[in-house]
């Protein structure tokens, strides 16, 4: 029902900001904070606070280059959502096999 | 007869189950009768109702699915949110019942969205579509 591995990934992925800059970061490529910041709409520190939470779930990667720091989308860490979301398939399927006997034994 | 569609936008689940619309009805909103084929419940169709689903903990889950009624059409239409993990994660699970020759045509679509917007369900819910659409040909990648 739950991964504990998917979870920190959903939670990162769940705040609407992160999501945009995390979707910027799969189309455009390798960005700079700065970059991010001109087209996410809110503040640096903020842009930075979203990054750091998309760092956590593994959803992203940096590199300093002098004073610019470059962040880049690492796709793979999605892998346990996708198998989370697959596990639910498999839970819903038993559960209208099941709804099929309950409706058979019903008036 | 059976037939599942998924797709990482959203989890869809359908079949045609040869009953009418009215038993599939009492199955999914009588809580007695939605105990015996979800999980343990409290479970009352009133838009609004909070409520449980409890199933034995599990490594990683405890039992326990937070749920609120949503949407209540009689007969063609049920929702509720769907949170796990003291509302951590949120989902939106909606049924559809069709009726077709024969039977019934049921629909269940779960669907994610962030404990802050419970209030604008929809807007998030298109905000997760949206997302999982766009990165459809990233996720080609990773399987």
């Amino acid at each position: 029902m739950q991964s504990a591995k998917a979870n920190p990934v959903f939670r990162a992925l769940a705040d609407p900001t992160r999501r945009a800059i995390f979707e910027e970061l799969t189309r455009q490529g390798e960005q700079t904070v700065h970059a991010l910041t001109r087209r996410a709409g809110v503040s640096q520190p903020a842009v930075s606070k979203h990054l750091a939470v998309l760092k956590r779930a593994r959803l992203v990667r940096h590199r300093r280059d002098g004073r610019e720091t470059h962040y880049r989308a690492q796709p793979d860490a999605l892998a346990p959502m996708v198998d989370w979301l697959n596990a639910y398939g498999a839970f819903w399927r038993e559960r209208f096999n099941d709804l099929e006997a309950v409706l058979e034994r019903m008036e | 007869m059976s037939n599942a569609a998924e797709s990482t936008r959203s989890l869809i689940v359908e079949r045609v189950f040869p009953h009418p619309p009215e038993k599939l009805w009492r199955a999914l909103t009588e809580s007695r009768v939605l105990a015996q084929w979800m999980m343990n419940n409290d479970f009352e169709p009133e838009p609004g109702r909070r409520f449980q689903f409890r199933a034995d903990p599990m490594p990683n889950w405890n039992g326990i699915v937070d749920c609120e009624v949503l949407v209540v059409e009689p007969q063609r239409r049920l929702s509720y949110n769907w949170g796990v993990g003291s509302g951590e994660l949120q989902w939106l699970v909606e049924w559809t019942l069709t009726p077709v020759d024969g039977g019934t045509h049921l629909r269940m679509e779960q669907s994610g969205f962030g404990p802050d917007q419970q209030q604008a369900y929809q807007g998030a819910n298109y905000g997760w579509q949206k997302f999982f659409g766009q990165l459809e040909k990233v996720l080609g990648g990773v399987e």
